[in-house]
């Protein structure tokens, strides 16, 4: 290794030269970034310093701006509602994560097999993903009645439930909802994920005499760590944004049974008209986004230099 | 190894030259496990998808009357030409108008500023770089209220406009990011034989990146496309004339006014999810590549 090492890094070398010298000067190419960067900052990273500068204003969402200090900060952080929003939001995405994690592991180590009743089960699977979440908040709406909907059509009378009327079995709704419409998802990251797994990896593996559960657990689970991180980091900053199918299908009640944390920031700004401590909220989410990335990026280490979330 | 002695920018380099992995699919392989939950997480999938279809083409005596799951006695269309009647022509262009508006200036200026990343240097594009990074882990939606703050100042509250300038904005982080790691892989080679060719930078962009690059753009489109179709928060808070709905706007109003009449709410379901679906059957292995924007990669 070492004498190959020798005889490849001047060479290396001298092309890494070669690749320098023929980049661009600096000054002509980096207009080519202005007008992303224009569009990223008035759009993105302007509002971000906006969202805190009016957590500590008064403002109706109509009439004037006027200076706060911090007493919307005091009022959220003394306001019940806000803990429970929180408590909600975190067993939310917790919750989502321990369903739908195994499920999509499975299915996407299932469908990457080459099976063609497999291929063609993934058609189906991936159907959810075309529909908008406002589509299937409103389809459930109708699919949970317990009169009219499936509890009726399959003769079970344990799903006859007031489904979105219970505060208890409302969140549990939601969770299932989100789970629907996002296992797809994360079964084509799997998927995609253990198609590139090696093949001789496996090979070897049946040599050696592994079963396919051990296959499974001693192969295809640690191979995929990469693509769990990046699922599982979709998946938790993902639930900081769940607001329109939960809007559609509960619109955060019964009482406050799933008012979640956007959908909290939500009614109080445009419904309540008090966008100071929405302002909060906001600022609250936007710091919640980005300590669970740093929290699953350092999980994963930091040799990811060729991942797709670098830097996240 | 060799990655100590010259940096790791070498081996980047070096991962370039060498030929694309081939996917490696585990064949035939039995799964039992697997297949229990495959059966299964189909039956969940389809029957709901079966319901809202059937229950869209059934009267509304026959939604009261018959069995939920049973094929409708009488099927009717009636309550498709309904809910077409109720503007949902005019959703749908607003949703094509804005999805389009959204799409295309978002792949220009991701491209241009991806090309400029990879193949320029210096302080100001890494900096450039490294802020759209950081978007990528911020809940963007969290920075709404500013957003409907600045789009009053600017006038452009109630307008479809209102709802693209945001779309574009929130897109570039991702956007920027696959088309880089797409322009990465072009080889050095070529970049350096257009050199020697007497192009111009603006002149390899386009020529030599562009088509190169052609399957991250449309990946990177399709995903864009369909979270700015689909897209619910910016239309409810950005606008508000019925004439301005795009069809997610226009299913939850709907449902408000027709909440009795679950057939035709459900046929707009499935209408609003019609041209999306005409795009999956068309083309399932782009959009699907699309939807996943590369993160299994």
């Amino acid at each position: 290794m070492s004498t190959n090492n020798l005889t490849t890094s001047p060479l290396r070398r001298q092309r890494q030269k070669a690749v320098e010298a023929s980049k661009g000067k600096t000054g002509q190419l980096a207009w080519l970034a202005v007008p992303a960067l224009i569009f990223f900052i008035v759009f993105a990273i302007i509002p971000l310093a906006g969202v805190f500068l009016l957590s500590f204003t008064t403002w109706d969402g109509i009439g004037a701006i006027s200076v706060a200090g911090i007493a919307n900060w005091l009022s959220v952080f003394t306001d019940p509602g806000m803990y429970h929003a929180l408590w909600l939001t975190f067993v939310v995405m917790i919750l989502s994560w321990i369903i739908q994690t195994p499920i999509s592991l499975l299915l996407g180590t299932f469908t990457a097999g080459s099976q063609k009743y497999r291929a063609l089960l993934a058609v189906l699977y991936f159907l959810p993903l075309l529909l908008s979440s406002a589509a299937i908040a409103i389809a459930y709406k109708a699919l949970l009645d317990p009169n009219f909907g499936l509890a009726a059509g399959l003769h079970l009378p344990f799903l006859a439930q007031d489904w979105l009327g219970n505060p208890n079995l409302a969140l549990g709704v939601v969770i299932f909802v989100i789970a629907w419409q996002f296992v797809p998802f994360h079964t084509l990251i799997y998927q995609g994920g253990v198609r590139q797994i090696p093949r001789s990896i496996y090979e070897a593996a049946e040599i050696d005499g592994a079963g396919r559960v051990k296959q499974f657990f001693f192969i295809t689970v640690p191979q995929l760590k990469y693509t769990i991180i990046t699922s599982s980091t979709l998946m938790t900053v993902g639930s900081l944004t769940y607001f329109d199918l939960i809007f559609v299908l509960t619109n955060g009640g019964p009482g406050n049974a799933t008012r979640i944390l956007p959908l909290d920031m939500y009614l109080t700004g445009f419904r309540a008209n008090l966008m100071g401590p929405a302002s909060v909220t906001a600022v609250v989410l936007v710091v919640i986004g980005l300590v669970m990335a740093l929290v699953l990026q350092r999980l994963g280490g930091k040799d990811r230099t060729g991942s797709q979330l670098e830097g996240m | 190894m060799s990655a100590t002695l010259t940096g790791s920018t070498t081996t980047k380099r070096d991962r370039d030259m060498q030929p694309a992995v081939k996917l490696n699919r585990p064949k035939g392989r039995f799964n039992l496990p697997g297949g229990a939950a495959g059966w299964l997480w189909l039956a969940i999938i389809i029957i709901p998808i079966y319901y809202i279809v059937i229950t869209s083409l059934k009267t509304q005596a026959g939604y009261f009357s018959q069995n939920p799951l049973a094929f409708p006695a009488k099927p009717t269309l009636e309550n498709y030409k309904m809910v077409i009647e109720a503007d949902f022509t005019r959703y749908f262009f607003n949703s094509v108008i804005i999805t389009v508006g959204a799409v295309i200036p978002t792949l220009i200026v991701a491209f241009m500023a991806s090309f400029a990343i990879v193949r320029g240097n210096g302080k100001f594009l890494k900096g450039v770089n490294a802020l759209f990074l950081m978007g990528l882990a911020i809940p963007l939606q969290a920075t709404i209220i500013p957003v409907y703050l600045m789009i009053i100042k600017m006038n452009l509250y109630d307008s479809l406009l209102a709802i693209i300038l945001p779309s574009v904005a929130f897109a570039i982080p991702l956007s920027v990011l696959i088309m880089c790691n797409f322009i990465r892989d072009v080889p050095n080679e070529l970049f350096e034989s257009m050199r020697l060719d007497g192009c111009s930078e603006w002149q390899t962009m386009w020529r030599l990146a562009l088509p190169l690059t052609k399957p991250a753009i449309v990946t990177v489109g399709i995903y864009n496309g369909l979270g700015v179709w689909n897209g619910f928060l910016l239309p409810l808070i950005l606008t508000q004339s019925p004439e301005l709905r795009v069809l997610p706007l226009g299913l939850w109003t709907f449902q408000g006014e027709f909440s009795v009449n679950i057939p035709a709410v459900l046929a707009s379901v499935v209408l609003s999810t019609l041209p999306v679906l005409a795009l999956y059957i068309l083309g399932r292995r782009q959009l699907l590549s699309g939807l996943t924007a590369g993160f299994s990669k």
